[in-house]
């Protein structure tokens, strides 16, 4: 990575949640760098604001204090357009249940965040098919999600993620709902978006073999980021 | 892309409900579609008036004839083209339940007058040429299978007695808007009758039917009629042939409102079963329509989508029930054909079933829209798994 700067700058980040009267602080005072093409792994116990700093990392979840900078961009000055705008070119998501659209084909889901772009059908095509290849699924292009395995799903939607070449992928729990085998084929294939491609990755993720796979472990804990990161999970 | 292809399998998603919606919307437009045909059917009469006809009835009222005297000084009245009379017979044939308009008519200056009335000249001349004669329409024709030549008896009403009538043409209307189930007999046969059997009711008339040099005198030519009988003993109302018909429907009007509320009411209907449909599948996809915000689709969108979904379903049940709405007006009007001569189906019906339809699509997406808009994007996707 050398002296490049971080891609992802996080800096004093709170946010809180009106539960009833109550007010719940979900991140406390967060600040995170996360370097370019760094695999890095959000750990901690249910509630402890994983899944709330993911999103607000990927914009789709407006902060209460702090800054957030992505490749330089501070998002939390965005508004909701540009933030949409923003999302479509930079961010990739991994969801835990694939979440694809069930009336689309493979190749039409993968093409969906290309809709946005100003690319022909000639290129949008191109894209797709480059995009399903690097998860070695071009046989399965014309299949829709329910004919397709959870382990088929979900490459099919890391291709959906990396198809528009965002500036980061933000995973949430991308193994949670795969067997053994299609765990380990999804986490190698995350592996090789790093490796391979330069991808940043920023996963949450509450599986040991999974964090194992990341460069850097960070492990949240009641909304406060801890310093010395826990592996025995 | 697939947009299109994306709101269409959408609406097909859950067949049986989109099927019921569909099915629903169209027995919806079918039932719009034939009430203002109704509608169209009673107002028909106004619509095929003539702009340069007027019509000259007793000023107490249309029960109480007019001297056939008369005639001689409207045709005198200047801005006046030609003058024909007529008498409502209200003749009986078979029973009650076989009823359709008779009246005697002064058959030349009658169909000089109106030219929408089309008879074929040999029969015309026949009709002409024979005081017992009588000339029906091409549907009242139809419905019992008369022939030229066939003798029909009327049963008397106003005029007691059987009345014979020999079928010496049959007409057809120059356009759809003309009634065709119309009965007419020389008016001479009547008059020549009473004067043997009621000769106080003799060479009296019922109504004039006056043809004006241009339509734009109308006005002023009915105030000269009936200027000139005013202080006689049977004072006339002029008015024009369009005016005429209204004050027969304005009889009606409560019915015509009744069904024109109806109509309304089941479009309202309808778009609750729509709005109900909608809001269940936004409801369902609100895990959707989050990962599209996520991808960086925008309200637009999201907006685009629902409201496709909702004229999808709905255009597709509007096309069946326009589709049903043409051999459904073709029954319903050989049906009723005694109440309503002419049942088409305007174009204007199939106008207002798509403006109607256009409207429920819109508003039974609005409020899923909204909320699929307004919904935060995280709390969208905690919906699924």
């Amino acid at each position: 990575m050398g002296n490049k700067p971080p891609i992802v700058v996080i800096k004093n980040l709170c946010k809180s949640y009106l539960k009833g009267n109550q007010v719940i602080q979900v991140l406390n005072d967060i600040s995170l760098d996360i370097d370019d093409g760094e695999f890095l792994a959000l750990m901690g116990p249910s509630g402890s604001g994983k899944t709330t700093l993911l999103n607000l990392i990927a914009g789709i979840d407006k902060v209460d204090r702090g800054i957030i900078q992505v490749s330089g961009v501070d998002i939390t000055s965005l508004s909701e357009t540009e933030l949409a705008q923003w999302r479509a070119m930079n961010v990739g998501f991994i969801f835990q249940f694939y979440n694809l659209i069930p009336v689309l084909t493979a190749f039409e889901n993968v093409e969906l965040p290309l809709l946005l772009t100003g690319l022909s059908k000639k290129e949008r095509r191109t894209h797709v098919e480059t995009s399903l290849s690097v998860v070695n699924l071009s046989d399965r292009m014309d299949h829709y999600p329910g004919q397709l395995s959870g382990g088929q799903q979900q490459r099919v939607a890391i291709a959906r993620a990396i198809v528009t070449d965002p500036t980061i992928l933000v995973a949430d729990e991308p193994t949670g709902d795969l067997d053994r085998v299609s765990a380990t084929d999804v986490l190698e294939l995350m592996e090789r978006l790093v490796h391979e491609l330069g991808k940043t990755i920023i996963m949450v993720t509450h599986d040991p073999r999974a964090a194992k796979m990341a460069h850097i472990i960070k492990h949240l804990d009641k909304g406060v980021l801890n310093a010395h990161p826990q592996t025995d999970f | 892309m697939h947009i299109l292809k994306l709101i269409f399998k959408n609406a097909f998603r859950h067949k049986l409900r989109t099927f019921l919606t569909i099915l629903g919307v169209a027995i919806a437009i079918l039932a719009f579609g034939l009430l203002r045909t109704v509608i169209s059917a009673w107002y028909v009469g106004v619509e095929a008036s003539s702009a340069s006809r007027l019509v000259t009835r007793n000023a107490v009222s249309l029960v109480f004839p007019l001297p056939l005297s008369y005639k001689e000084k409207i045709r005198q009245i200047e801005g006046i083209k030609g003058v024909s009379y007529g008498t409502w017979f209200g003749g009986i044939y078979i029973d009650e339940k076989h009823f359709f308009a008779n009246y005697a008519v002064e058959p030349e200056t009658y169909l000089r007058m109106y030219p929408e009335i089309i008879i074929p000249p040999d029969q015309k001349a026949a009709f002409y040429r024979d005081r017992k004669s009588a000339v029906a329409g091409r549907k009242l024709a139809e419905r019992y299978k008369w022939k030229i030549g066939d003798i029909i008896t009327l049963k008397g009403t106003i005029y007691p007695g059987n009345w014979d009538f020999v079928i010496r043409g049959i007409y057809r209307g120059r356009d759809e808007t003309v009634d065709e189930t119309a009965f007419v007999f020389h008016w001479e046969y009547l008059n020549e009758s009473l004067k043997k059997t009621a000769p106080l009711r003799a060479d009296q008339v019922g109504w004039y039917m006056i043809e004006v040099t241009n339509p734009n005198i109308a006005a002023e030519a009915a105030v000269r009629i009936d200027k000139t009988f005013k202080n006689s003993l049977a004072e006339t109302l002029t008015e024009t042939e369009k005016a005429f018909t209204l004050g027969f429907i304005s009889m009606t009007e409560a019915i015509v409102i009744a069904i024109q509320l109806v109509s309304f009411l089941i479009i309202f209907i309808i778009m609750a079963v729509v709005a109900n449909t909608m809001a269940m599948t936004a409801r369902e996809r609100i895990g959707e329509h989050a990962i599209f915000k996520t991808l960086g689709f925008r309200g637009f969108h999201i907006t685009g989508l629902i409201f496709g979904e909702s004229l999808a379903i709905t255009m597709v049940g509007t096309a069946l029930g326009i589709f049903l709405t043409f051999p459904a007006a073709k029954i319903f009007g050989k049906e009723l054909s005694n109440y309503f001569p002419v049942f088409i189906v305007e174009p204007e019906t199939i106008y207002m079933d798509l403006g109607a339809a256009l409207v429920v699509a819109s508003v039974a997406a609005l409020f899923p829209a909204w909320r699929a808009v307004n919904i935060r994007i995280a709390d969208g996707l905690r919906r699924i798994g």
